[in-house]
């Protein structure tokens, strides 16, 4: 047991030596940056092929067609002729910064033990330091809400950007919303604890729903009044009422769909988003008419069942932006830290199934936006928004040109290093003096 | 309704035990009854096919003294009249757990038992040969009740329980004898299966791989201790070897369990009898090259509950045709000359059986072939022809008689006759008054309806619609009736003795007020139910049997693809060979090979597909797959090199099918990590609709995999028993195995006599560079550790597989001449990957190394050409070379390279036609060839989804009717497909 112990001691510190290698954050933008002659795609549909784009203070200034306006170059000048600059994409529901290694336990900060723990926040657990994390920019992915999972209700959600010394440095929206975990109808057969193998009817299904509904209620009744002691989970739910707060919901049949999102109408929760949503497509006309929008499931997944199509997974987001459903794309799943920088390649998957590029790219800059409630500020390339982009060799959704040379967040110029680019660096180095 | 005359004298059992001669008898004065008993008049199935009208059988001693239309009555007789009746040999049950019971399941301990617990047996607890069913054995008259209910005269029996269980008993279902008397024979076979005993926990084999292979060393073994080479003793051996010559039984459970079983018997000229599954419909080709006999269940799927609607999206096509076809299963096998007996085995009851034998006859199965199956059939597999099965003079008594032909929902059996004991199922003397009658009685009218079964009669007593509560119960020709008049609250109780003559029932009745007054009920129509009359109409209606494709699932052709003349026109051709990428060039495909490349060929009589815009390229080689199989891994010893995953192909998985859609052709199917040394590898091309034999690629290199790192010390899961424990381990355990298999060798080639080893006939081959090692890898001291192991032994490993950290030894993996086969870009899952970097191909491949990208995962495959541009971008791969990290790299890593990977003349016509640019995300593949045959094309595919559809609502519709119709449904439960990956332990 004791060199169990000493292993697991050796383990840890080795980890967290490993974890010093990260690039340093970029500092606030002092100069103007203006960057020309790239093609711009805006993120809401349209693009400026000669485009001229600057910003100062972390802010866009001017984001304009060269051909057709005269404005002069600013500050530090970039030529990105024939290149492309995109809105900085954004990354729904990761447990991005809070799982470091997948199957290192001592690296796994996502789930806390409780059914329903509103309570519970992701901010603040959230490492900024992260190896995944810095693999991420180079791929374009600059921002990201960080979910807490696991039981009912999981926690609290805060969406942050992706280079920051600290949590606090990285919040963009802090709580921003609460993760449930609507039950489902059919169940998984824990057949490794001698349960029949199978998705079998979950019979407590009406049983979960019900607690809930009695957890909402009180949640709600708690905040019309000034209680004499406090409770923390329905302290936490408020926001839900009050509309500053999202409720994120996963649920992917259609029953459940439907009742989650009957239910936390009726509850008084203003702001639904579904999560998962593999059936939604079923129901688009219900969510249109309800004003739900849909975080769908990773797009590289396989189709539930064996009779469906073999590219249904990779058409989910299709069959929902058809009917006129608010969609954006997300990676949770298996490994999904490191699989969060494969989103703009999500998206180019929805391209080959017949979406228009720039309406998939708003899949994953200006509809996250909107969803997670961050498009005053990210999602387009508009003035008066965020600087926060990034410059690509070619079309960032195929992974053959989406190689960034530059890219900003809030305007500040940010590493696109990473542990593994430096890794690749030094051994290329290695065989090349070899030679 | 013809007069019966019965001379029935007795109308109790006739005890016609033989007695125990030797015994003497001390509590009363010792007697024997030598009388006979004769049958006559009766229709006699003497065999399924020998029958004879107004025979006669004669019966003495429990056995049959004579038969036939000319017996002679000795005049100590006892005469029972049959006339319009039949009677038929008993059934017999030849797989059953009858009297014996299966052993308590072992508990669970805290760490995995790798050894045997035993002493004095075989090293793997899951092997008995050393039981007999007949220690356990305990007549369970309850069951034999039900069996003889059934029709059954006879059970097989076996302690149902780990891979090799010993031998069965056969026993007579006779109540009133005792054992003496019932036990036909107590060796009656040795019996087999795959799955483990409950009562050991040792983890060999935790596969399906590992069972076949475990049974095949049984064999082997068993060969080396019969010659005498054991110095020790071991009981199991002996008694396996003791038990040779018995029918061998071996439940296989379904049918490609059943080929499996045969295969292993083929290799040690062993003819199993198999215990089926109940699907053989479905490769009936296949089952029959086995020439094997079979024992087949009936327990037809049940009907599935799909009155909700939401929930049908969890039903597959698959199981609902399963409901559907399953029922013609013995008639496709009757049809097909396959020798088989009929079980009770794997139904929830056995009064089911008559209701499933009727079913399958509805599915056209033939009656006589049905008897056969019952009879004469298991009583050869039993090699008990000349005792059981049939009415032949010297056969046990073992007798049924009834109403009319078997096998018509009409027919009722009266007796079983069992060693000449009579049991009696129905009453055959007694009237069937099952009809609508009215009665009058204290002034009122009334209807009564008597239905149900013969045995267990339903009655009605009703005014217009106004019905009152009654009781009826009819024995020994006596019928008794009561009612109550709601009106009064009063009960009124009626008495009245059948007679032989006419329609009407008369008796006394006793009113409310005490008295007794005549009862008379007349009869208005004859005994036919409507009841009765519109089940059958429902039954029928419910017979359209929707057709079978290969495989029977979704997405299954209708007819298999064949190799076609194709022209493709004017495409883009990723040659993969020097040539490059040639724009708007025409290929030609025929006879399966890549016949002509070039600019505006000649298309002669070939179908012409314009490929202006679009791009051909070669299909895609998976080194690293886990699709398609039914196991992944042999857990339960650090060296599995004797398994193979080619034992466990699953040629119905639709990952099949949606790897072509992803333009692959040719995949490795390799065994898990969970052991240093793995099993051997299966190579196949997704020929979807073939069996699993016709997967594999003909003449392919052997491959085995290899483990290190995490997986193989168990350091991601709770056990630590196992060696290795630490990657120092590792090294050992192979410098080992190797050794011993040179030692092995060296035994084999000095001419001694030596135990034939099938893991070290594997491990041999590595070393004389006839089989290729393929290793997970991660790290790079492994790594290192391995390629010097390999070349302590003088050979060199052929690929690594993840080799996440090969970038950081490249050269060295260059010199030794390996290859790496890697993800693109994963990393982050464990600790062994912190220093995997997406970079890691375009290194390698810089470094000389042949390199491929994989997919370890069924989704990842069918976009493998996503995965190798994603070197493009992480490293600054051209194109080119990123194209062939997929196809020819991954070719010639399998040393395929010759026939497949490329767009070459003379090639195999394994080809793709992209939509787009074949390394662009935009891309889909367009048609997938194998071999020159279109086995995927995204045009029919649509046609597919909208059969798909149609049948869904097709079948999901006859299941409604099903249900309304009466018949029974199971709850709908999803399928649990486990996604399986290196580290995938089932």
């Amino acid at each position: 047991m004791k060199s169990i112990k000493n292993i697991l001691t050796i383990f840890t510190l080795s980890i967290c030596v490993l974890v010093n290698a990260q690039q340093t954050p970029a500092p606030i933008q002092k100069e103007i940056v203006t960057i020309h002659g790239a093609t711009a795609h805006i993120g809401n549909g349209s693009i400026i092929e000669n485009s001229i784009i600057t910003f100062e203070n972390g802010k866009l200034v001017a984001v304009a067609d060269a051909k057709t306006s005269k404005i002069a170059l600013r500050g530090n000048i970039i030529d990105a002729t024939g290149k492309h600059v995109y809105p900085g994409f954004i990354a729904p529901n990761t447990t991005l910064g809070l799982v470091e290694i997948d199957a290192v336990r001592q690296t796994r900060d996502q789930d806390e033990i409780g059914d329903m723990i509103p309570n519970v926040r992701s901010l603040i657990a959230y490492n900024a330091e992260s190896k995944v994390t810095e693999s991420l920019r180079p791929n374009g992915v600059l921002l990201a809400q960080i979910t807490p999972r696991g039981g009912t209700i999981s926690g609290t959600s805060s969406i942050v950007q992706l280079d920051a010394w600290n949590w606090e440095d990285a919040a963009v929206k802090v709580d921003d919303g609460i993760m449930l975990h609507w039950p489902s109808t059919y169940k998984r057969g824990r057949w490794w604890l001698g349960e029949p193998r199978g998705y079998h009817p979950n019979e407590k299904y009406t049983d979960k729903v019900n607690e809930i509904k009695d957890f909402i209620a009180n949640s709600n009744a708690y905040g019309k009044s000034t209680p004499a002691k406090t409770n923390e989970a329905f302290k936490a739910m408020q926001g839900l009422f009050s509309g500053e707060q999202k409720i994120y919901v996963y649920a992917n049949g259609e029953k459940e769909i439907i009742d989650a999102v009957s239910i936390l109408k009726e509850k008084g929760i203003e702001h639904i988003v579904i999560v998962g949503g593999y059936d939604a497509y079923k129901v688009s006309d219900f969510l249109k008419s309800n004003k739900i929008s849909v975080l769908i499931q990773r797009v590289h997944t396989m189709p539930n069942n064996d009779d469906e199509d073999y590219d249904l997974t990779y058409k989910l987001a299709n069959l929902l932006v058809n009917d006129g459903v608010l969609v954006a794309l997300q990676s949770s799943g298996q490994m999904e830290g490191m699989n969060t920088r494969n989103l703009p390649f999500y998206a180019g998957q929805l391209v080959g199934q017949g979406m228009d590029k720039e309406m998939a790219l708003q899949l994953i800059t200006n509809n996250p936006a909107k969803i997670l409630g961050l498009d005053n500020q990210y999602g387009t390339l508009e003035v008066g928004k965020s600087a926060t982009l990034f410059i690509s060799e070619g079309d960032a959704l195929d992974m053959r040109t989406n190689i960034l040379t530059r890219a900003f967040i809030d305007g500040r110029d940010i590493s696109l290093e990473s542990h593994q680019t430096e890794l690749w660096i030094r051994y290329s180095d290695k065989y090349s003096e070899e030679e | 309704m013809k007069k019966i005359t019965l001379l029935c004298f007795l109308l109790l059992s006739i005890n016609q035990i033989v007695a125990q001669e030797h015994f003497p008898k001390n509590t009363e004065l010792k007697t024997e009854n030598n009388n006979y008993t004769a049958f006559t008049n009766a229709t006699l199935y003497i065999t399924p096919t020998e029958i004879v009208k107004n025979g006669t059988l004669l019966i003495q001693n429990g056995k049959i003294i004579g038969v036939g239309k000319s017996v002679s009555i000795p005049e100590n007789t006892i005469i029972i009249d049959l006339e319009g009746k039949y009677i038929y040999p008993s059934f017999i049950d030849p797989y059953s757990g009858f009297g014996v019971a299966i052993p308590k399941k072992a508990k669970r301990e805290q760490s995995p038992q790798y050894e045997t617990k035993r002493n004095g047996f075989y090293w793997n607890d899951h092997i008995m040969p050393q039981n007999n069913a007949i220690d356990k054995f305990k007549y369970e008259s309850k069951k034999a009740d039900e069996l003889r209910k059934a029709g059954f005269g006879a059970v097989n029996s076996h302690i149902m329980d780990g891979i090799s269980r010993g031998t069965g008993v056969l026993i007579a279902l006779n109540d009133q004898g005792n054992n003496a008397d019932r036990i036909l024979n107590d060796t009656s076979g040795q019996f087999f299966s795959f799955k483990k005993s409950v009562a050991s926990r040792q983890s060999y084999p935790t596969s399906l791989m590992g069972s076949i292979a475990l049974l095949k060393q049984l064999h082997y073994d068993a060969d080396w201790y019969a010659k005498g080479n054991s110095e020790t003793k071991d009981l199991s051996l002996e008694a396996f070897l003791s038990n040779k010559n018995l029918s061998s039984f071996f439940e296989a459970g379904d049918k490609g369990n059943d080929i499996r079983a045969d295969k292993i018997g083929d290799l040690f000229n062993h003819n199993y009898i198999i215990i089926g599954g109940g699907d053989e419909y479905e490769s009936i080709e296949s089952i029959k090259a086995t020439n094997a006999q079979y024992i087949i269940p009936i327990n037809f799927p049940k009907a599935i509950d799909v009155s909700n609607p939401y929930a049908t999206k969890h039903l597959t096509i698959e199981e609902m045709r399963a409901w559907n076809q399953a029922p013609m299963n013995p008639k496709v096998l009757a049809e097909n000359d396959i020798n088989f007996a009929l079980t009770t085995y794997k139904l929830e009851k056995v009064s089911q059986f008559n209701d499933k034998i009727l079913k399958a006859i509805k599915y056209g199965f033939d009656k006589t072939k049905a008897l056969e199956a019952l009879t004469t059939i298991p009583a050869e597999m039993l090699g008990q022809s000349d005792k059981l099965g049939t009415l032949n003079t010297g056969s046990y008594a073992n007798f049924l008689i009834t109403s009319g032909e078997l096998f018509t929902k009409e027919t009722l059996i009266y007796e079983n006759w069992v060693q000449g004991n009579k049991n009696v199922i129905n009453s055959k003397d007694q009237k069937d008054i099952r009809g609508t009658y009215t009665f009058s009685t204290a002034g009122k009218t009334y209807d009564l309806i008597i239905s149900g079964k013969p045995s267990k009669l339903k009655s009605e007593v009703k005014i217009d619609s106004i019905k009152y509560p009654s009781k009826i119960v009819y024995k020994e020709n006596w019928l008794a009736l009561s009612f109550t008049d709601k009106e009064s609250n009063e009960v009124y109780r009626s008495t009245s003795n059948i007679s032989k003559e006419g329609k009407n029932i008369s008796g006394k009745i006793v009113l409310p007020n005490g008295l007794k007054s005549s009862f008379v009920a007349i009869s208005k129509t004859p005994s036919e139910t409507k009841e009765k009359e519109s089940k059958d109409k429902n039954t029928k209606e419910a017979l359209e049997v929707v057709p079978m494709s290969y495989p029977n699932v979704g997405y299954g052709f209708m007819e298999l693809p064949k190799p076609e003349k194709i022209l493709f026109k004017n495409a883009n051709v990723w040659t993969g060979e020097e040539d490059g990428v040639l724009a708007e060039t025409d290929v030609l495909i025929n006879n399966g090979r890549i016949e002509k490349i070039g600019k505006d060929l000649n298309s002669g009589n070939a179908q012409i597909i314009d490929a202006t815009g679009k791009h051909l390229t070669a299909g895609i080689v998976d080194e690293h797959s886990h699709i398609a199989i039914l196991a992944g891994n042999e857990a339960g010893q650090h060296s599995s090199a004797e398994v193979t995953i080619e034992d466990v192909l699953d040629p119905e998985d639709i990952d099949l099918y949606r790897n072509l859609a992803g333009g692959v052709t040719t995949i490795q199917l390799l065994h898990g990590s969970a052991n240093p040394i793995g099993g051997q590898s299966a190579i196949i091309k997704p020929r979807w609709g073939s069996d699993a034999e016709g997967l594999l690629y003909k003449d392919a290199p052997k491959f085995i995999k290899f483990a290190l790192g995490e997986n193989v010390k168990q350091s991601n899961w709770q056990s630590f028993s196992r060696f290795p424990q630490t990657r120092m381990g590792v090294e050992q355990l192979y410098v080992n195995y190797f050794t011993r298999a040179q030692e092995y060798e060296q035994e084999k080639k000095s001419g001694k006599a030596y135990r034939y080893d099938e893991e070290m006939e594997v491990l041999a081959e590595i070393l004389n560079g006839e089989r290729f090692i393929t290793c997970h890898s991660y790290v790079q001291s492994e790594i290192n550790m391995l390629m010097k192991v390999a070349e302590r032994f003088d050979f060199r490993i052929n690929t690594f597989t993840h080799i996440l950290e090969g970038y950081k030894v490249a050269d060295k993996m260059k010199e030794h001449g390996v290859g790496g086969s890697t993800f693109s870009d994963w990393w982050a899952y464990k600790y062994e990957v912190n220093d995997a970097i997406p970079y890691n191909a375009a290194i390698m491949s810089n470094a000389g190394v042949t390199v491929a990208i994989n997919s370890d995962d069924a989704e990842m495959s069918r976009r493998l050409n996503q995965e190798a541009a994603k070197s493009v971008k992480y490293g600054g791969m051209t194109e080119e070379e990123a194209w062939k990290m997929v196809t020819i790299n991954p070719a010639k890593l399998l040393h395929l390279d010759g026939d497949i990977g490329s767009i070459k003349e003379g090639k195999s016509a394994d080809v793709v036609l992209w939509s787009d640019h074949p390394l662009s995300i935009y891309a889909k593949a367009e048609k997938t060839l194998i071999e020159g045959a279109v086995y995927f094309d995204i045009e029919k595919d649509k046609l597919k989804r909208e059969a798909i559809k149609q049948e869904r609502n097709k079948l999901v519709q006859m299941m409604l009717l099903a249900k309304e119709g009466g018949e029974k449904t199971r709850t709908l439960v999803k399928k649990d497909k486990i996604k399986m990956t290196c580290e995938t332990i089932n």
